[in-house]
């Protein structure tokens, strides 16, 4: 027993993706999006999303060096949070406003709930709708080629038609990430490409959205009204990208599906029969909520014990 | 009729092409043999023979002690030295026999053996339970007892396990090239004990020479046929395998008998048609020597007691110091902390790496990610499993199924965040057996 070697339990081998790897790819992915968002609002946008992504890594540091807990800012996870708060924000936003956010976001949604992985809402939604409760006005102070205006959806509800070919090319008012769906779809494509995210859940949150809109929208199967709702507000990029994330979704494929389904009628909800126009991050925080029930009724069958349970 | 494949399941880096295109190569042993008294499952075996006996090759030199247990046999002629303590692979210390090897090689008088036609079912029940073949692919369960279901007639499949889906393992591959006729002459023997079976050779696509090489064989035998299984991890474990070429699913509390099937290895039919078309007892094995730390990777036939330094030898040495020295599949095996332990009739590879993803890699926090239950052949929730074993919650680790996992590894290998999921689940699934067995 000259040379003692290291042994550990099997398996021996790893797959090479890590979790920060992940995180580094979600934030590749939101580049279109985040780079349209500049395009659109300006430097301004640039800006909002520099400070809101410095304010939640920092958050993050300084918390977990305070409590004497490992720093985890290099997972990227705290970086993903801050760059999805300000791809939700208007443009025309006070500088202040990201930095409340991503105080709130990292510490009040994630670290207090036991850091990544256990908060019960996503950190980002979870701060905008914080921010809209508690800053009405400003967060729904839609500005574009400075001109202030209703988003499409609000045109929209009131009753007018849309352009819908600017919506999907997303020079339209809106928060500095959502409008653009050729953008948003392009980072989608990539995370479901390599793997990342799985189409279960946007695909049966779009679904069901679309069926409702169709069901209760009011104006049947016309498909301009549908797409312009599919296109309008904050649903490409809160389906692929936060409906999505992974602390705060089922973790079965049974489990995805009915989460979706429930996130479509739950958005359809707030957006026709709500107050407000969007309805899209309610309904995920929300639906975030319900997660650990729908993981108790959607609980997977082990395999060879199908027949026992029928 | 399967479904060729199973859900779940992955594809790591498989390694293969380091050893397969080298033929098996007979290796003679040096030195001293060292015999575990427990190869197997079930009983410690009990020596037939006492210090300073000499011994031939092919005399049995311990004895099965009950039912579920197996004969061992000497695989050298030589001096019994000692019978005292020895580490094996596992990291336990187990009363083994030790033999000096006289580099005689001189053999017993093996039994006459009779054609298959003649031999009643006992008679081949018998002949395999003398020569102490037990389960080959790693389990190392007693062969025996596993041709001896409650009902001989309910046996609806003799499943051949030939998918291989061990990384790096080329053994078996290397069998079904150079000596398919054994295989397949094995499985008739096992077919032999079941009047209403089919024989299906069950092997991953990723070996298309092997498929072709059977199916000519097979071209003539109506009773067996060559199942060709969607290559993926672990395509060989035993309910993953019998649900892909048969359909028939079973769970952790089930034998493969109540599904109507009965699963064997590739070296275990090989040495099953030695010991009832040849008469010689089980006493070497194929073992794979590889790994990027290997000068040169080979197939190798080697005796059982064999040192696995005389196997790293062989194999030219090491290129540079291994990290990680794992006897099995980098799966399934077991890291050994020390090379002088023996090969013994479940020691299907030798592999070292120059790299330990384990040691490398640090746990951290679950990201709920859902990557392990995608990838979990007993479509569990490892992550949450893992949790339940980490606080010793026993009655929701139950409820939760916990005692399917069959430790393949596929959550640990693929989890983002390191987690030791296969390791958390495996120990509290082993304490809540020790548990009931108390009850």
């Amino acid at each position: 027993m000259s040379d003692l070697r290291n042994v550990s339990s099997s398996p021996h081998i790893r797959a090479k993706f890590t979790s920060s790897n992940i995180m580094l790819m979600v934030l590749i992915a939101l580049l279109p999006a985040s780079a349209f968002g500049v395009y659109n609002f300006g430097l301004k946008a640039l800006l909002i999303i520099i400070i809101s992504m410095a304010t939640c890594v920092l958050t993050e540091y300084f918390y977990e060096y305070f409590m004497k807990k490992p720093i985890t800012i290099g997972d990227y996870s705290a970086a993903v949070t801050g760059l999805l708060l300000a791809l939700n924000l208007p443009s025309s936003v006070p500088l202040w406003i990201p930095v409340i956010g991503g105080i709130f976001a990292i510490l009040v949604v994630k670290q207090v709930f036991g850091g990544l992985g256990q908060n019960f809402m996503n950190p980002a939604l979870g701060a905008r709708c914080f921010l809209l409760i508690s800053f009405t006005g400003r967060m729904t102070n839609f500005t574009y080629d400075t001109v202030t205006g209703a988003t499409p959806l609000a045109v929209l509800k009131s009753g007018e038609s849309v352009n819908t070919w600017k919506m999907f090319l997303g020079t339209i008012q809106g928060t500095i990430g959502e409008t653009s769906v050729v953008a948003i779809m392009i980072g989608a494509i990539l995370l479901l490409a390599i793997g990342v995210i799985n189409v279960t859940i946007p695909a049966y949150y779009i679904l069901s959205f679309a069926v409702f809109i169709i069901m209760f929208g009011g104006k049947g199967f016309d498909i301009d009204f549908v797409l312009a709702h599919l296109c309008g507000g904050g649903l490409m990029l809160g389906a692929w990208f936060m409906a999505t994330d992974y602390a705060t979704s089922p973790i079965t494929q049974k489990g995805r599906i009915v989460y979706g389904i429930i996130l479509g009628i739950l958005t359809g909800l707030f957006r026709l029969f709500g107050g407000s126009a969007e309805g899209v991050s309610y309904a995920i925080i929300f639906s975030n909520l319900l997660v650990p029930l729908i993981e108790r009724v959607t609980l997977p069958t082990a395999f060879g014990k199908e027949k026992k349970k029928a | 009729m399967g479904a060729f494949t199973f859900k779940g399941g992955l594809h790591p880096y498989d390694g293969k092409d380091l050893s397969k295109d080298r033929p098996i190569k007979t290796v003679l042993p040096k030195g001293e043999l060292i015999y575990p008294l427990s190869q197997h499952i079930g009983a410690p075996a009990v020596p037939v023979v006492a210090k300073g006996d000499r011994v031939l090759k092919g005399q049995k030199i311990a004895e099965a002690a009950g039912f579920v247990s197996a004969n061992i046999h000497s695989s050298v002629s030589g001096t019994v030295k000692a019978i005292e303590p020895r580490l094996t692979v596992t990291g336990a210390t187990i009363n083994s026999i030790i033999i000096e090897n006289d580099g005689e090689y001189e053999e017993i008088e093996y039994q006459k053996v009779k054609s298959l036609d003649q031999l009643s079912k006992d008679e081949i029940r018998n002949l395999i339970k003398e020569a102490g073949i037990v389960g080959m692919g790693g389990a190392g369960f007693p062969t025996h007892v596993k041709l001896m279901p409650k009902d001989d007639k309910a046996i609806d499949y003799v499943i051949a396990n030939c998918a291989e889906c061990e990384p790096y393992l080329t053994s078996d591959y290397r069998r079904m090239l150079e000596e398919p006729e054994k295989i397949v002459s094995g499985l008739k023997v096992i077919l032999k004990l079941f009047d209403n079976a089919k024989g299906i050779l069950a092997v991953e696509d990723n070996k298309p020479d092997c498929i072709e090489k059977l199916n000519q064989i097979v071209q003539k035998e109506d009773r067996i046929e060559v199942v060709s299984l969607k290559t993926k991890y672990p395509q060989g474990a035993e309910r993953q395998l019998i649900y892909a070429s048969t359909g028939r699913a079973i769970n952790s509390s089930m034998l493969p008998a109540d599904a109507g099937c009965v699963v064997n290895n590739v070296d275990t039919i090989t040495a099953i048609y030695m010991a009832v078309c040849e008469g010689k007892p089980l006493m070497h094995r194929i073992v794979t020597v590889t790994g990027n730390a290997i000068k040169n990777p080979q197939n190798f036939l080697v005796a059982t007691g064999t040192n696995y330094h005389e196997l790293i030898d062989e194999a030219g040495g090491f290129t540079e110091e291994p990290a990680k020295i794992i006897s099995g599949g980098p799966m399934m095996g077991f890291a050994i902390y020390d090379l002088d332990v023996p090969t013994t009739k479940t020691s299907s590879a030798l592999l070292c790496l120059t790299n330990d993803d384990v040691a490398e890699l640090a746990p951290s926090a679950c990201i709920n990610c859902g990557k392990c239950v995608e990838v979990c052949p007993g479509r569990i929730i490892p992550s949450r499993l893992a949790d339940f074993a980490e606080r010793h919650d026993e009655a929701s680790f139950e409820k939760y199924d916990g005692m399917e996992c069959c430790a393949c590894g596929c959550c640990s290998f693929i989890c983002p965040a390191k987690r030791q999921l296969t390791q958390s689940i495996k120990s509290m699934r082993l304490l809540v057996l020790a548990n009931k067995k108390k009850k």
